[in-house]
């Protein structure tokens, strides 16, 4: 029941934003603030309650809903979706709050958008259905693309249809197959239910798997987005608001992630291996092809959107990686988990500190900065430590993520794990040199009305950098919940190995 | 203590937070109290931990706080080791720390006409040095990989944050050096503190690649990142790697001490990677002393000495290690003969010394490694401090060309400066003396050909040591407005200056050659020797042949008498004969460019790797991204764009066209059904 | 009676004012004659439905018949509405000239 309420609030409190009244803009902001808050704290003691010991999904709910159709209402969490589900409730606050100041038009339907977005996004985790499951997929689009669309910058509309018809193009093969599994069923009767059609997954033949996968992943890849599928996300980033990119970077790519672990992995076992040298592959490719290209840009957040290449090439490479014979590795796809959490965080971060500068000089431009430590002292620290999470520095949680993510490649795939850990060099190359011409060097003059951050800001970024430091200190409180539900996609898999090489 | 020992750690990082959240506002005198202090007392739980390992004979313990991640048969605990290895670096790193600590509570304050002025980032710096200290001590404390490669990477940022503290300074462009007939020969600027601490951190990374697969495969190999665990489990078949390496193969063990000395090179500053260690000379000067030479850029030699089961495993790659040490130290030293900048002949000497120490681990002396590293903390702690205490009297002038006769000025200055020279140079019964002879002498035992370099290194090593001293110290001023700015430095400059001073006289009584001693009818223990000997692992049967004494007397007197030598060699060209110099660079000029131009290796570098990346990073971003993704995404859309826009036409708005469309396509139905022959069953 | 008249009269009958009502939607511009045309081909299949209807001795013939007329009646009251107020927009009957649909 408690996470129909972390569907629902979000919707009642959009709904009620409508009798708002439409002055009344702090009325509004502090409402919208209130309704994430809230989430936020159910969401909070949906992991105080989340049982360490047992397996499985917990506060599962299953109701018919279309009985006809063996279409069920059925949602529930496990150890990879609970922490996400956190990092959403946590960054859509963030997102709101963030956008207090700078969303001054219709801010009321800003809100509602931001409010249903999180309502879809959280329904996407905790769906244990396939056709919940897409049509909340499908949702989280709509209002994405709207905030980009609405609120977004110059080229806005370009990168509001760019997002909407990459992401629905890929998603419409994984439509055709996900009818495909669910006319399969359990062999007898269709269904969509997720953990029946997993249970009979063995039904669906070898071949058949293997392009039900490619259907799944492709759709997967263009959200994470996989190389070379990237490049809606430099033009949705630098059209977006802060708070859109927030939320796109912080949790709208780990709707890719997180679905090939929950959805196509578990229903595919069988295709598991013939596709992981390929998406090994374009993931490393990506970690390095996303740093070189960050390199060179002139825009800070095109920038940051590069990096999120690079970082989810990490996630995807620590999801797929196997050796010769097929045997995934545990500590690469629990740090993978971890390694999406570490994202959101730090790259939410990084957009959230160039949104804080765009409010002030309205530019994103790299030269444009310069020297201005010295005129923020305050914003230059966050800066500095978000780009030290982001590259990795350990004492903060990119580091935890990336070690363990290329510990267990290496230990399937030392050749992909000796390019990736190059991606390391690169990572702190763009970095340093973002925070070089940002924050270092001479001081430009432009910069003179530059103001420092105030306490609100300095509270979001304080609630940012606070886990970073947590993570990076004490991953094994988050690991030991993640690592059973990793533990159970990968002996799936590995079982599927064993009966196909019989 | 042993228990508390994490208080080592915890306090510098309790200093780092409040002087980093709270150091603005309390002000810069709390600042220069709490920094030192918090430095001071992990001094203090160091000297407990080392004195009851001492009553332990050695004995290794181990202190575990939590767990840091365990996933499947991964398992790694956040835990400390005390043992005498780790000990001896703590008490290095808390103490020289805290004695720069002290220097730098004056050094970062400019004292005009009784008035005080603190840095603008006073507390800032503060909280950064206390940070490194914290970093630092994480890695020699740490008991397994993963812990060093966490403290590797903190110091690494911590040197960058301290490389480029003065960030917003730009580029520094360099005179030009005359030679003799109003000829000169170009000097590149030198970076800007921000662009060199960042050049500093991507080298590092570079090196760090090697550590972190290094780390990768001990885990795949042996199942565990835990010293104890995983070195009993080598030690085991220690002699079959050993054997099988000496028989020319490749073993899974080489390729681990390879991986790991590639880690070293970038930390260590070894050639290939050294090229960041000149360039972060542009961060303050106690940086400079505390981190790229006494502590930080010696974590290689640790790591080696830390491994040395793996290393005496591996004899190729420890064949390797000396050789790039000893190309290492050569190599740097001829550069530090033409340097103009005082903190760069230091630096270059630096990179040479810590040739040395590879030297030592790599022929196995891992004794005579860390000997060198704490002696060499000790007297280049001391040049550097004193290099600083000049720039500080001549308002940042650390060019030695506008130096000249600053010892009447800055008496103690010149006299810690010379004793730290001496030690450099190896002067006999210095603490370099002895430390450098038993390097030397355990290469001449390996190969006689390493010792040949380390010798000519020396001579030089003692020849650019006093050029710079001779140089800055003595003669006339050639700078007569900066020597009458001159001054000689406060007690918080000079007395740190005086212990280190001591240091590297005296340093050398934790290293006496016992043997020859003992030949000689004195019998003193080498007290590093035997404190060190419970982390050193025998491997292979060496037969134990000490050279002749007459050998070992020997190696001592040319060691000691080159020294000599070599420093009057640099009193006459600089002294006496002072044309000899600049004849010398204008006969050899195409060679004195080389050597002024570091060898060009920046350039090179520049050429080769940076320039190429770019480059690489543009074709991809315009090329392949704009153009070929972009182009396919935004081409495939436009392509349905435009047959939407032919075929709308079809749409031509007259009723009666449509119209038409629909009767023809009925006759066609019909028609095509009529000439069928029969009609589809639907129908019916 | 109506077994005097062959089936096949009314049918061609049927089919003659069939064309006539098409051609004319086809070729004429008038929206008003095109109504009518219209009004026509649906009154040729009327004449089919009613002589199949007593042809084949059934009564659904002649039910689908007054369902037509119903039909018809209501489209002409739509249609003629939906005229008259495009008249008074472009001041034309002419179909023509009502291309706003354009692609």
């Amino acid at each position: 029941m408690i996470l129909t309420f972390l569907l629902v609030v979000p919707i009642i409190g959009a709904i009620s934003l409508i009798f708002l009244p439409r002055e009344n803009k702090q009325l509004i902001n502090w409402f919208a603030f209130a309704v994430t808050v809230v989430n936020v704290v159910i969401s909070l003691h949906l992991y105080l309650l989340y049982d360490v010991s047992s397996e499985g999904y917990q506060f599962t709910l299953k109701i018919a809903w279309i009985p006809s159709l063996n279409v069920y209402y059925h949602i529930g969490i496990d150890g990879l979706s609970v922490f996400l589900i956190l990092l959403t409730t946590f960054l859509s606050a963030i997102a709101v709050i963030s956008s207090w100041t700078a969303i001054d038009e219709q801010v009321k339907e800003y809100m509602a958008l931001m409010l249903l977005l999180e309502t879809a996004v959280i329904g996407v985790f905790i769906s244990l259905d396939l056709f919940l499951f897409y049509l909340f997929w499908e949702a989280s689009l709509i209002p994405m693309a709207l905030l980009i669309g609405r609120w977004g910058g110059k080229d806005r509309i370009y990168a509001s249809i760019k997002f909407i018809l990459y992401t629905m193009s890929g998603s419409a093969l994984m439509l055709v197959a996900a009818i495909v599994v669910y006319n399969f069923g359990d062999g007898v009767n269709p269904t969509s239910d997720l953990p029946t059609l997993v249970a009979h997954s063995h039904l669906i033949s070898e071949d058949m798997q293997k392009l039900l996968f490619f259907a799944f992943i492709l759709a997967f890849s263009v959200k994470v987005p996989l190389f070379p599928l990237h490049t809606w996300l430099p033009a949705a980033h630098v059209q977006a608001p802060t708070a859109g990119s927030i939320i796109l970077a912080g949790v709208l790519l780990k709707l890719g992630t997180y679905s090939m672990m929950r959805f196509a992995i578990p229903l595919f076992p069988k295709a598991v291996a013939f596709w992981s040298p390929l998406l090994v592959t374009l993931a490393v490719i990506g970690i390095l092809y996303g740093a070189l290209v960050a390199l060179v840009q002139d825009d800070v957040k095109k920038l940051v959107a590069y990096s999120s290449v690079a970082h989810m090439g990490f996630v995807v490479l620590g999801i797929f990686v196997m050796d010769q014979n097929g045997m995934m590795s545990r500590q690469a796809m629990s740090a993978a988990v971890l390694q999406m959490v570490n994202h959101g965080l730090s790259t939410g971060m990084l957009f959230f500190l160039v949104g804080v500068l765009y409010e002030r000089r309205h530019t994103r431009e790299f030269s444009q900065y310069g020297g201005i430590w010295v005129k923020v002292p305050v914003f230059g620290s966050f800066f500095i430590l978000a780009a030290f999470s982001s590259v990795g520095l350990p004492g903060l949680n990119g580091f935890v993520g990336e070690f363990l993510i290329l510990m267990g490649t290496f230990s399937r795939n030392p050749v992909a794990a000796l390019f990736a850990t190059f991606g390391i060099v690169l990572a702190a190359w763009y970095i340093l040199t973002a925070v070089r011409k940002i924050l270092f060097g001479p001081f430009n003059p432009a910069n003179n009305n530059l103001t420092d951050m105030n306490p609100r800001e300095i509270g979001i970024s304080l609630a940012f950098i606070i886990p970073c430091f947590f993570i990076g200190f004490f991953p094994n409180t988050l690991l030991k919940i993640i690592n059973p539900s990793t533990e159970s996609i990968a002996s799936l898999v590995d079982t599927a190995i064993l009966i196909v090489s019989k | 203590m042993t228990n508390l020992i994490w208080l080592v750690i915890a306090l510098p990082l309790a200093g780092a937070l409040f002087n980093g959240i709270f150091g603005r506002r309390v002000g810069y005198q709390v600042v220069a109290k709490v920094a030192p202090t918090t430095v001071f007392l992990a001094f203090l739980v160091g000297l407990g931990g080392a004195f009851e390992t001492y009553a332990r004979h050695g004995e290794a313990q181990l202190v575990t706080l939590w767990t840091w991640a365990e996933i499947g048969e991964l398992n790694i605990p956040i835990s400390f080791l005390v043992d005498p290895l780790s000990m001896t670096m703590v008490l290095v790193v808390t103490g020289v720390g805290f004695l720069i600590h002290i220097y730098a509570t004056d050094y970062m304050v400019h004292h005009h006409h009784g008035e005080v002025h603190p840095d603008r980032d006073f507390a800032r710096f503060f909280a950064f040095l206390n940070l490194f200290i914290a970093s630092m001590l994480v890695l020699v404390l740490g008991d397994n990989y993963l812990m060093m490669f966490i403290g590797w990477e903190l110091v690494g940022a911590c040197s960058y944050l301290l490389i480029g503290f003065w960030h917003d300074r730009p580029d520094d462009p360099q005179a030009a050096i005359e030679v003799e007939g109003g000829e000169s020969v170009e000097v590149a600027p030198l970076l800007s503190p921000a662009a060199s601490g960042m050049k500093a951190f991507v080298v590092n990374r570079i090196g760090d690649v090697g550590f972190a697969l290094g780390v990768f495969l001990i885990w795949t190999t042996f199942g565990t990142l835990q010293f104890d665990q995983l070195f009993s489990r080598i030690a085991s078949s220690a002699e079959m790697y050993r054997e099988s390496a000496l028989h020319g193969d490749f073993t899974v063990i080489s390729a681990i001490a390879l991986l790991l000395f590639i880690g070293a090179m970038g930390k260590s500053a070894q050639f290939l990677l050294y090229v960041w260690l000149p360039d972060a000379m542009a961060g303050p000067t106690p940086v400079s002393a505390l981190i790229h030479a006494a502590t930080m850029v010696t974590a290689g030699v640790y790591m080696i000495v830390r491994s040395n089961v793996i290393y005496a495993s591996a004899p190729n790659v420890s064949f390797f290690v000396a050789v790039v040490g000893a190309f290492t130290s050569f190599f740097a030293a001829t550069i530090a003969l033409v340097q103009v900048d005082l903190k760069r002949v230091l630096a270059y000497s630096t990179v040479s010394q810590l040739g040395y120490m590879f030297m030592a681990v790599g022929v196995g002396a891992y004794t005579a490694g860390i000997f060198h590293l704490v002696t060499h903390a000790f007297f280049k702690a001391c040049l550097f401090l004193a290099a600083g205490s000049v720039m500080h009297a001549l308002g940042d002038v650390i060019d030695i060309r506008r130096m000249g006769g600053l010892r009447k000025k800055m008496p103690h200055t010149a006299m810690t400066f010379y004793l730290g020279g001496l030690a450099l140079a190896g002067f006999p019964l210095t603490a370099g003396f002895f430390s450098k002879d038993e390097i030397l002498a355990k290469a001449f035992e390996y190969s006689p050909l390493l010792w040949g370099i380390g010798i000519v290194t020396a001579g030089m090593t003692a020849f650019y040591t006093f050029r710079a001293i001779f140089l800055a110290f003595e003669g006339e001023p050639r700078d007569q407005e900066l020597y009458d700015h001159a001054h000689e430095n406060r007690l918080a400059v000079t007395g740190p200056l005086w212990i280190l001073a001591v240091l590297a006289i005296f340093g050398g009584l934790l290293g006496l050659p016992a043997p020859v001693l003992h030949e000689l009818g004195i019998d003193v223990p080498h007290v590093m020797e035997n404190w060190l000997h419970p982390i050193i692992q025998e491997v292979g049967h060496h037969e134990e042949h000490h050279p002749s004494l007459t050998t070992e007397l020997i190696l001592l007197a040319s060691s000691g008498g080159l020294a000599v030598i070599s420093i009057l060699v640099a009193y006459y060209f600089y002294m006496i004969n002072r044309s000899i110099p600049q004849t010398l660079a204008r006969s050899t000029r195409p060679l004195f460019a080389l050597l002024v131009n570091k060898y060009y290796i920046d350039e090179l570098y520049n050429t080769v790797f940076v320039e190429p990346a770019l480059t690489l990073s543009n074709t991809m971003s315009r090329g392949i991204d704009q153009t070929l993704i972009d182009g396919i995404v935004d081409g495939s859309a436009y392509g349905i764009a435009e047959l939407g826009k032919y075929l709308s036409q079809l749409q031509s708005g007259f009723i009666s066209r449509y119209a038409l469309a629909t009767f023809i396509g009925v006759l066609f139905l019909v028609g095509y059904f009529f000439l069928l022959g029969q009609f589809p069953n639907w129908i019916n | 009676m109506i077994g005097a008249v062959p089936l096949s009269y009314y049918l061609l009958l049927s089919a003659i004012l069939f064309t006539i009502g098409a051609g004319g939607v086809l070729i004429r511009r008038n929206a008003i004659i095109i109504l009518m045309c219209v009004e026509m081909m649906m009154n040729a299949v009327n004449l089919t439905f009613v002589a199949f209807s007593s042809y084949l001795d059934s009564a659904t013939g002649q039910i689908f018949v007054f369902m037509i007329m119903v039909v018809a009646a209501v489209e002409v009251a739509v249609g003629l509405a939906l005229l008259v107020e495009l008249n008074r927009h472009k001041e034309a009957v002419n179909i023509d000239e009502f291309n706003s649909l354009k692609g």
